[in-house]
């Protein structure tokens, strides 16, 4: 591991760029309305009701952005379990993804949730219900939570440990000018964080795989929770999407999905950084995705067809077009990245990642909405403000991935020799690559 | 990715898969139906014998009002607020009379309020044991001290009973307890029953609740739908319901026999039994990773092909 480091590399550029400013405009409107919330209500924001208790900030925030920050998961089992460390440079950033899509999925949660300040109660084993699907997944995603900023910190070490410091003094300079003479003291201050920082990772180093492991093993349980949630909703939820399946469904979902986010967001990622596109791991992680689909789409059709459910599945009223939309994206994705040909095409990795992840998430809504009807009178739609808020939380998502990818090297760094099996005349633009496929990736055995 | 390895690698997949599938298919045959408790305390509403004079409703705000946080609801004809008008049970209202008409002939009155279920759903999602049921009364409370708020008991009632004040700062959940810390705490009923002025509320235990219903029925067999509702609905409620309409039409959903609750522990339950499936799985992982780490630092950084 303690070589690894330089398989990243920091982003080189300015922090305050166009977007930083796009984003932080809707970040300052989301915060105002979840001020509006906090103040007057969650009424006063939302058109969630009795009937339609859990809006988008669960079914969106949280359901499926939780399988969106899947990639760091996915990534991991990929790496240490299938032991395929040609991956090693895409962790990074999937880690960082991962962190933040938790990171707000817990956030949304406290806005969401009514009686927020009750919350503790979770850390009181007398009020603990082990029944709960719910009790289940929140402990899970905290403690998910910790062990990302564990996984990620070797990054921001060797940050600490490289950085002069010349930012922090000129912050520090610019809010206590009287600082200066004291130029000394901080000079051995920052000393004193550079060599802690020294002295502590190649000691997280030698542990950091138990934690990864761990970062295997809580999203594998909350994953299948999160199917689980919908469980006790038997008279509610659409017999297309109510199974015993559920939790099988929404773990073997949150990891396709996690791959086709890592493609897509590399290949986002490169587009906006002017980075060259990672094209050898990617059509690598793209050839995993339609096996796991096509488990996943063999599981739920045995079952809909088990519980005789499959006219309703292509009756084509609401509930049937839902399900044949996430049914077509899901399929439609897999069967074009069957094709070696299509896994080499940047633009059609990414068409297909995005079908994938459209379905794929599209699963999710219907299970926590669309799907879902309490009865008759009962209708929903989000209001403004409840979006806006959501919108907040993700444009926070992106402008806190934008500004720490130029912060701590988290991004695959090019040049280092590990990451993608290069040839010198690799041409870096889109759809020219056609040269020959890595030798199969196989797995030292 | 070789033959070899994909296989390998589906069976990585399968690890955490194999476990549901192997309880969720188990599940079907599995459905001995757990005991119901008779002497769990009820009430049984005979829609034929209302009035529809509301006085239920009343006395049930009246008397919860300061501890289960009930307010009057205004109409829109009625700015000064001196008429209660709830549309619905609502964040501030308990139980509520409507009338159904299906014609100038055939109405009747139906009363809504928590079903007190003999497996209630809203307890056994509740995260944070905020929703509790007693074991001997089978009174289903509800503990706002604890409540987080997360409205997950609305998700899993399939009656819609718990209601949650969303206009409310600091909101809570509202519904029926049966009178448990007030009424019943000091006179030994309900405030709705002690008030029917026609005895169209009986309160009680759930067996001699079911003996007057099924004479009821007996002794009057045109009077009624032959049904009385609760007795076995989601596993059987302690509130029981008589009508001359058919059920649903009034408001209380056709349900299948078997508690949604038994359907969702028994598959969580098959996955964390006594937490054995998450510690196996780590420690799988963790021999699996650490092989692979000493293989591949001793391969050299980064290169995975030899
Ligand atoms: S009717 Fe709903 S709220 Fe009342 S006990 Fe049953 S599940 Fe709980
Ligand atoms: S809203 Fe309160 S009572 Fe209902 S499930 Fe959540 S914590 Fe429990
Ligand atoms: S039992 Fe008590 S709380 Fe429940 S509806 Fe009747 S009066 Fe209201």
């Amino acid at each position: 591991m303690a070589g690894h480091h330089d398989e990243f590399i920091k982003l080189e550029g300015k922090i305050f760029t166009r977007s930083f400013f796009v984003m932080l405009t809707l970040v300052v409107i989301g915060f105002f309305f979840i001020g509006v919330r906090y103040v007057k209500g969650i009424g006063a924001v939302s058109n969630m009701s009795d009937g339609y208790p859990w809006g988008i900030w669960i079914a969106y925030d949280v359901a499926t952005g939780t399988a969106i920050a899947c990639g760091g998961y996915a990534v991991a089992i990929l790496i240490y379990i299938r032991n395929n460390w040609k991956f090693h440079p895409l962790i990074r950033s999937a880690l960082l993804t991962s962190l933040f899509g938790y990171g707000l999925a817990g956030f949304s949660v406290v806005v969401d949730l009514g009686r927020y300040w009750n919350s503790y109660g979770f850390f009181i084993p007398s009020r603990w219900q082990i029944n709960s699907a719910m009790f289940e997944v929140a402990l899970c995603v905290m403690t998910y939570t910790l062990v990302l900023i564990i996984e990620f910190l070797p990054a921001v070490l060797w940050s600490l440990e490289n950085s002069k410091g010349v930012t922090l003094r000129k912050v520090a300079d610019w809010l206590h000018p009287r600082l200066t003479p004291d130029e000394a003291r901080l000079a051995s201050g920052l000393e004193w964080v550079r060599s802690s920082a020294a002295w502590l990772r190649p000691r997280l180093d030698k542990v950091l795989v138990f934690f990864i492991v761990l970062g295997i093993t809580l999203p594998t349980m909350h994953q299948s929770s999160l199917g689980s949630l919908l469980l006790i909703a038997a008279t509610k939820l659409h017999p297309l999407w109510h199974t015993g399946f559920l939790p099988l469904l929404f773990l073997i979902n949150c990891i396709y999905i996690g791959y086709s986010i890592v493609i897509l967001e590399s290949i986002i990622s490169s587009n906006a950084f002017k980075r060259e596109i990672e094209l050898n791991e990617l059509s690598g992680l793209s050839r995993i995705i339609p096996w796991l689909t096509v488990i996943w789409l063999s599981v739920r059709v045995g079952d809909l067809a088990y519980r005789g459910q499959l006219g309703a599945a292509i009756k084509l009223d609401f509930y049937s077009c839902f399900f044949l939309l996430e049914f077509l994206l899901v399929a439609g994705g897999s069967i074009i990245l069957f094709s070696s040909r299509m896994r080499r095409s940047p633009r059609w990795l990414f068409i297909t990642a995005a079908m994938i992840i459209l379905g794929g998430g599209l699963y999710r809504f219907n299970v926590y909405l669309i799907g879902f009807n309490p009865g008759q009178g009962w209708h929903y739609f989000p209001s403004i403000a409840e979006l806006m808020i959501t919108v907040g939380v993700i444009a926070l998502e992106l402008l806190g991935y934008q500004v720490l990818v130029k912060l701590f090297p988290v991004l695959p760094n090019p040049k280092h020799a590990g990451s993608g099996h290069k040839t010198a005349d690799n041409s870096h633009h889109a759809g020219t690559h056609e040269e020959i496929l890595p030798a199969a990736v196989h797995v030292g055995k | 990715m070789s033959k070899q390895s994909r296989r390998s690698f589906l069976k990585t997949i399968g690890f955490g898969g194999a476990a549901l599938v192997a309880s969720t298919t188990g599940l079907s045959h599995a459905s001995e139906q757990p005991p119901v408790n008779n002497e769990a305390l009820g009430m049984l509403y005979d829609a034929t014998m209302c009035v529809g004079c509301k006085a239920c409703m009343t006395a049930c705000k009246r008397v919860n009002g300061d501890f289960g946080s009930l307010a009057f609801e205004k109409a829109p004809f009625d700015p000064d607020g001196l008429w209660d008008a709830p549309q619905d049970l609502s964040g501030s209202t308990r139980t509520l009379i409507k009338l159904y008409k299906e014609s100038d002939k055939e109405w009747s009155y139906i009363k809504y309020s928590c079903m007190h279920c003999q497996k209630p759903s809203c307890v056994s999602v509740c995260p944070v044991s905020a929703m509790t049921k007693d074991k001997v009364t089978g009174i289903v409370d509800y503990n706002k001290d604890t409540c987080i708020g997360c409205r997950y008991c609305q998700v899993g009632c399939s009656f819609n009973i718990p209601k949650f004040q969303w206009e409310k700062t600091l909101p809570q959940i509202v519904k029926c307890d049966l009178c448990k810390n007030t009424n019943l705490k000091e006179k030994g009923i309900t405030a709705c029953a002690q008030t029917c002025p026609v005895g169209a509320i009986s309160f009680g235990k759930r067996r001699e609740l079911l003996d007057i219903a099924h004479a009821r029925l007996r002794d009057n067999p045109g009077r009624y739908i032959h049904h009385v509702y609760g007795e076995f609905e989601l596993g059987g409620t302690n509130h029981l319901y008589l009508a001359a309409v058919p059920f649903h039409k009034l408001g209380l959903p056709i349900v299948p026999q078997d508690a949604p609750a038994e359907f969702s522990e028994k598959i969580q339950h098959t996955i964390y039994k006594g937490f054995v499936a998450p510690v196996a799985l780590y420690s799988t992982l963790c021999f699996i990773a650490l092989k692979n780490q000493k293989r591949q630092d001793s391969n050299g950084n980064g290169e995975d092909d030899k």
